[in-house]
């Protein structure tokens, strides 16, 4: 093993991390070696997030050592880390929205003119070059927000690795990104391992880690359960170790959590939950149907961008539209209004939490009864007792790990937040679900059980509507599937063509057919 | 572009208005008178621009400005460099002040400057005698710097576009102002992307406090005397002028631009009130107001828009 004899550029010597009423990180020793890319797994609440913090200095370990090159070291703020040669891209793209990208990718190190004044011209065109090594092409003078999130978490990235680090850690990296985009961010990985730069990667996706890494931890519960090397390190084996299950168990279970079997409605040809028909609006759909049945899962596939989300959105009354109507059991809904959707029966699970869907300051208890008060007042009052029951009941049955009803949601992991959204979703009985990416950014235990629940909610009778770009996910959990493309459908895969194969082929059929097309035409 | 230029827009549309409509309106006369009596109330609002792209907000700005003129005029019997050096120092060591307890405690702006509102108010009654002594400015050379003239415009005037200029530079040319704009539109991004967030902070408290400071004594040498009366409710008027300027109340986004067009705004709206004649000057604060909540209005709007899209 000539990599254990390089000095770590970055190491964790016995590091604990306690939080009123948690030992975080308990113990541990983790050593980056330069030119290798490290896996950093577990469950979450296993003290991932916290380590990448105490490497980054957000957090201040309370025992053990922080060595860097080989010397004690103790960042104070995320600025001296920095400065030390530690970048950090993270889960959740961490970049200012209303600046510009360029500004966004060079903030701290914009290049100068005369007097030491920021030279524009310059500053954009830096930015366009870097940036279309990362395959963003577009105009850096927009606002960041404008930017679909898997650019942006390629700004983001950009920016980590254009500071001159020798550690870049990675946390979640590819949640929002599409294939192409992943491939695109492997390559840079890659070319960073190989300029002898320690990468640290932190994801869920088992698939992914195999990939690109070297070596993997795997942290259970604040401590090191694994340190080696990734290759030869069987797959089931290592999610016994972040689960700290048996093998077998393992085994029997699966990798995702849905059973094999269809739906019992999925082949039934009762009358749709939920109609979408003709949903248009200009560059973002393209005359869309979508139907769903009780007790049926209908998948959206396609690319990131192809108006999944949208039709979504456009469902709930949460877009425009300019054309289209939504039918609930044969009656049209209001267009423009969620309260008509959630009312008639039709709820959304957004793709992005942070933004759209939990209120940060509110409890987790408040969280769940939101969108049910209307429904459980009486006189425009609600009843204490009824809400804490009806949190109860929710709690228990989601498996919601909260301190109590009362703790703050913005407490608790991002897979309990996605469970907690869940709830607050059931509570208004919806005859249909429609889930953005349910599970994206969760830990694999979380996301077994949503996966589990999703089942669990179709047997008894509720039409769902799955968009993830998780393809394993869509073709284990859906019964039918609709794969889109610029806004319009342009397959349906039914029966024994849900296959990962069928849905990629439909998609880069549409692609080969473009070639011949104009592809700059978007209608 | 509207939230950019909104009140540019308008600004023109009222002079253009105004000139059709008013024969003394359009004349080079009123325009200095409007430009001259705007330019204190515009040092002001430079100042705020910054805290409020910053994502904070100043109330002291009012009460330092009468401070710095009491002082001003106080330390103008010991020579220009006494009457300037004062009420700079003085307004300074109260930003500094306010920028470390909002800074490092994490106190809300509102609260902080609200307090530095009252307590500097007081101070100024205490040096004054509760408003009985009023300091004369004795110092020629400081009472040409607010009376002086040159091509029919004060010296303050002169000194405000430079500012305004200066100003504009620091905020889209220089690391400073990119992290004012960075922690206004995310602070805990900012922070993570390694921006110096509480030295930020502090530096732009500061700057408001030095710049009301200024405006105080620029206006006592205008007045040839600190006048303790002045100055209520300037704070309000500064927020109105850099929000109407499209600066964004949350933090992140807005311009020095748009700041020196609403300050003008509320100058032109005032002169045409005062046109009509039979109007009181209590009236022209109903417009203010008025259009002041149309601004937050369409601003609202526009940023839905955006969203939706």
């Amino acid at each position: 093993m000539r990599r254990t004899e390089l000095a770590a550029v970055l190491e964790a010597k016995g590091i604990s991390k306690r939080f009123p009423g948690v030992l975080a990180l308990d113990g541990v020793h983790l050593a980056l070696l330069p030119g290798e890319v490290h896996a950093l797994v577990g469950e979450n609440g296993a003290g991932k997030s916290t380590l990448i913090k105490v490497f980054t200095g957000v957090y201040h370990p309370d025992g053990g050592e922080l060595r860097h090159h080989g010397a004690p070291a103790a960042f104070g703020t995320p600025l001296d880390a920095q400065r030390a040669g530690i970048s950090t891209i993270y889960q959740e793209v961490n970049l200012v929205p209303m600046m510009s990208v360029a500004r966004n990718l060079l903030l701290g190190r914009e290049p100068r003119g005369r007097f030491g004044v920021i030279d524009a011209t310059k500053m954009y065109a830096e930015a366009a070059r870097v940036l279309s090594g990362y395959g963003v092409e577009t105009d850096v003078r927009r606002p960041l927000r404008t930017l679909g999130i898997g650019a942006q978490q390629m700004v983001a990235l950009a920016r980590a690795v254009a500071v001159d680090a020798r550690v870049v850690i990675m946390d979640e990296p590819t949640s929002s990104l599409e294939p192409r985009e992943v491939e695109t961010l492997f390559g840079v990985i890659r070319r960073l391992r190989d300029e002898g730069i320690a990468v640290m990667y932190v994801s869920h996706r088992l698939d992914e880690l195999y990939q690109v890494c070297d070596r993997v931890t795997v942290l259970r519960d604040g401590r090191v359960a694994h340190t080696g090397p990734l290759a030869g390190l069987d797959r089931l084996k290592l999610i016994s170790l972040m689960l700290g299950r048996e093998l077998n168990e393992v085994k029997a279970d699966g990798l995702t959590r849905f059973s094999r079997d269809r739906h019992r409605a999925a082949d039934g040809q009762g009358p749709p939950a939920v109609e979408a028909r003709g949903l248009t609006r200009r560059h973002v759909l393209d005359g869309i149907d979508v139907s769903v049945r009780p007790g049926e899962v209908v998948g959206l596939g396609g690319l990131l961008g192809a108006g999944r989300t949208e039709t979504a959105k456009a469902i709930v009354g949460a877009m425009p539209l300019d054309g289209g109507q939504v039918l609930v059991a044969g009656l049209p809904l209001r267009g423009g209004s969620t309260t008509a959707a959630i009312r008639a029966g039709v709820s959304l699970l957004p793709e992005d939490r942070k933004a759209e869907g939990i209120v940060p300051t509110l409890s987790v208890r408040e969280n769940i009864a939101l969108a049910a008060l209307p429904a459980l007042a009486r006189a425009g009052v609600v009843s204490d007792a009824k809400i804490d029951r009806m949190v109860e009941i929710f709690m228990r049955r989601l498996r919601i790990k909260a301190a109590s009803p009362n703790q703050l949601v913005s407490e608790l992991s991002g897979g309990n937040q996605q469970k907690v959204l869940l709830a607050r979703w059931l509570a208004v009985r919806p005859k249909v679900l429609l889930l953005d990416e349910p599970t994206r950014g969760i830990d694999v235990g979380a996301k077994a059980e949503v996966q589990a629940l999703i089942d669990e909610l179709a047997e008894e009778g509720l039409g769902v509507l799955l968009i993830s770009s998780d393809l394993e996910e869509l073709v284990e959990g859906a019964d039918r599937i609709l794969v889109l493309r610029e806004g319009a459908v342009v397959g349906e895969l039914t029966g024994d063509e849900v296959t990962e194969e069928r849905i990629m082929a439909t998609i880069a059929d549409d692609r080969a057919h473009l070639d011949g097309d104009d592809r700059g035409a978007v209608r | 572009m509207l939230q950019q230029h909104g009140a540019l827009m308008v600004l023109a549309l009222l002079v253009i208005v105004g000139s059709v409509a008013f024969d003394s309106f359009a004349t080079a006369g009123n325009a200095a008178s409007v430009v001259v009596s705007s330019s204190f109330l515009a040092i002001i609002a430079i100042g705020m621009t910054f805290v409020i792209i910053s994502g904070g907000i100043d109330l002291s700005v009012g009460s330092l400005f009468v401070l710095g003129g009491v002082l001003a005029a106080y330390g103008s019997q010991y020579g220009l460099l006494v009457a300037l050096a004062l009420p700079l120092g003085a307004c300074g060591v109260v930003g500094l002040l306010q920028g470390l307890v909002i800074a490092r405690t994490g106190m809300a702006p509102f609260i902080v400057t609200l307090a530095g509102l009252l307590g500097v108010r007081g101070l100024m009654l205490a040096i004054s005698g509760e408003g009985a002594t009023t300091y004369l400015v004795k110092n020629p050379a400081f009472a040409s710097l607010g009376q002086g003239e040159l091509l029919g415009l004060t010296y303050p005037v002169y000194i405000t576009a430079a500012l305004a200029l200066v100003a504009m530079v620091l905020l889209q040319r220089t690391g400073f102002g990119q992290n004012v704009y960075a922690i206004g539109g995310n602070e805990q991004a900012a922070a993570l992307m390694g921006v110096p967030v509480a030295r930020t902070k502090v530096t732009v408290y500061v700057m408001s406090a030095l710049l009301a400071g200024l405006a105080g004594a620029l206006n006592a040498a205008r007045l040839s005397s600190g006048v303790t009366i002045l100055g209520i409710g300037l704070e309000l008027d500064a927020i109105a002028a850099v929000v109407i300027g499209g600066t964004l109340l949350t933090g992140g986004a807005g311009g020095i631009t748009g700041t020196v067009a609403g300050v003008l705004l509320l100058g032109v709206i005032q002169s045409l009130i005062n046109q009509v004649g039979n109007l009181t000057s209590a009236f022209q604060q109903v417009v203010s107001g008025a259009f002041l909540a149309l601004v937050v209005v369409a601003q609202r709007l526009l940023s839905k828009a955006q969203r939706l899209s």
